[in-house]
C-alpha cells in the first residue's frame, strides 16, 4: 500500500538531487535549468500526492499552472540563452560579468 | 508488499537514478534525455496517484514540447564542454553535504509527522479528465484565462527575443515592400523623341 509518505520522500530526494545538480554544475546555463524543471517535477510530485490523498483535485489544478508558467519559464530562458550566446559566444556563467562594477 | 507499491518502488528508482545521472553526465545531450527519462517515469508515478489527465499532459507537453526544445537548443549552440565542467569535483563535496542535509531533514519531517491514510480507489467510472476540466472551467476559469495570457507573453517574448535583424542582408521587409508607390520609384521625364534639326547643326 503506497502511503503519503512514499510519495513525499521521493519529491524530497529528487528535489535534493536537483539542488545538488545545481551546485555542481554551475557553469553551465542549460544544465541549471534542466535542473530547475526537476525541481519544479518534484513540488509536483508533492501536489500530485497532496492531491490524491486528500481527494481534492485543487492540486491537480494548481499542477496545471505550474506547468504553464514553467513552459513560459522555459521557452523565455532558452531564447534568453540564444540570445547570450549569441553576443557573447559563450554560456559559462563565470564569463557572464558584464554588469560587474 | 503489493503489486501498487511495487511499480512504485520500480519507478521511483528509475526516476531517482535518471535524476543522478542527468546532474552527473558530461554532455548536456545525455543530460536533456535522461530528463526525459525521468519526465516519463514521473509521469507513471502520476499515474499510480490517479493523476491520468496530468501524467498525459506532463508526456505530451513536457516530453514532446519543452524537451525538444531543450535539445534543439542545446543542439544548436557550440559549446565547449570540458571548460564547462572546470570546478565540478571542486563543488562536489559542498553540493553532496548540502543535499544530503536537505535529504535528511525532509525525509525526518515527512516520516515523523505526516502521516495520512490512502484513500480508496476511484472506481472505473470515475474520469479524472473529466472531473479537472469541470472545475477548471467553473471554479478556476480566471486563473485559467490568466495562464493563456501568460503563455501568449513567453511567445511574443521568446520571438521578439531571438529575432535578429542583421545588417547587410539583401532581405526586403514586406510592409516597406507594399507601402511602396509608383511616385516613389518611376519619374517621368517628357522629352521629345528626336532632337530638333537646327539643334543638331549647332552642336557641329
Amino acid at each position: 500500500m503506497i502511503t503519503l509518505s512514499h510519495f513525499l520522500v521521493l519529491a524530497a530526494l529528487l528535489f535534493s538531487i536537483s539542488v545538488a545538480g545545481i551546485f555542481l554544475n554551475r557553469k553551465n546555463v542549460i544544465v541549471l535549468l534542466m535542473c530547475i524543471e526537476l525541481m519544479l517535477l518534484a513540488v509536483n510530485i508533492n501536489f500530485i500526492a497532496f492531491a490524491f490523498f486528500l481527494q481534492d483535485l485543487a492540486g491537480q489544478v494548481f499542477v496545471f499552472f505550474i506547468l504553464t508558467v514553467a513552459a513560459a519559464e522555459a521557452a523565455i530562458g532558452l531564447a534568453i540563452l540564444v540570445l547570450l550566446f549569441r553576443n557573447r559566444g559563450t554560456i559559462n556563467v563565470q564569463d557572464l560579468d558584464a554588469m560587474k562594477g | 508488499m503489493t503489486f501498487e507499491l511495487f511499480l512504485f518502488y520500480v519507478f521511483g528508482a528509475i526516476l531517482l537514478g535518471a535524476a543522478l545521472a542527468m546532474i552527473t553526465v558530461r554532455n548536456p545531450v545525455h543530460a536533456a534525455l535522461f530528463l526525459v527519462l525521468c519526465f516519463f517515469t514521473a509521469a507513471a508515478i502520476w499515474l499510480l496517484a490517479e493523476a491520468e489527465f496530468l501524467a498525459i499532459v506532463l508526456v505530451l507537453v513536457y516530453v514532446g514540447a519543452v524537451m525538444v526544445l531543450f535539445l534543439f537548443v542545446v543542439m544548436m549552440l557550440d559549446i565547449n564542454v570540458a571548460e564547462l565542467r572546470e570546478g565540478f569535483t571542486e563543488y562536489l563535496p559542498a553540493g553532496l553535504v548540502v543535499a544530503a542535509a536537505m535529504a535528511t531533514v525532509l525525509t525526518l519531517v515527512i516520516t515523523r509527522f505526516i502521516t495520512m491514510d490512502p484513500p480508496e480507489r476511484a472506481g472505473a467510472e470515475y474520469a479524472n479528465t473529466l472531473e479537472l476540466g469541470r472545475i477548471l472551467y467553473t471554479d478556476y476559469v480566471y486563473p485559467f484565462e490568466i495562464a493563456a495570457v501568460i503563455l501568449l507573453v513567453a511567445i511574443i517574448a521568446a520571438i521578439s527575443l531571438t529575432m535578429r535583424r542583421r545588417p547587410g542582408t539583401k532581405a526586403i521587409d514586406p510592409s516597406v515592400q507594399m507601402k511602396v508607390r509608383r511616385g516613389d520609384r518611376i519619374r517621368l521625364v517628357s522629352m521629345e523623341s528626336t532632337p530638333k534639326e537646327g539643334k543638331k547643326k549647332k552642336g557641329e
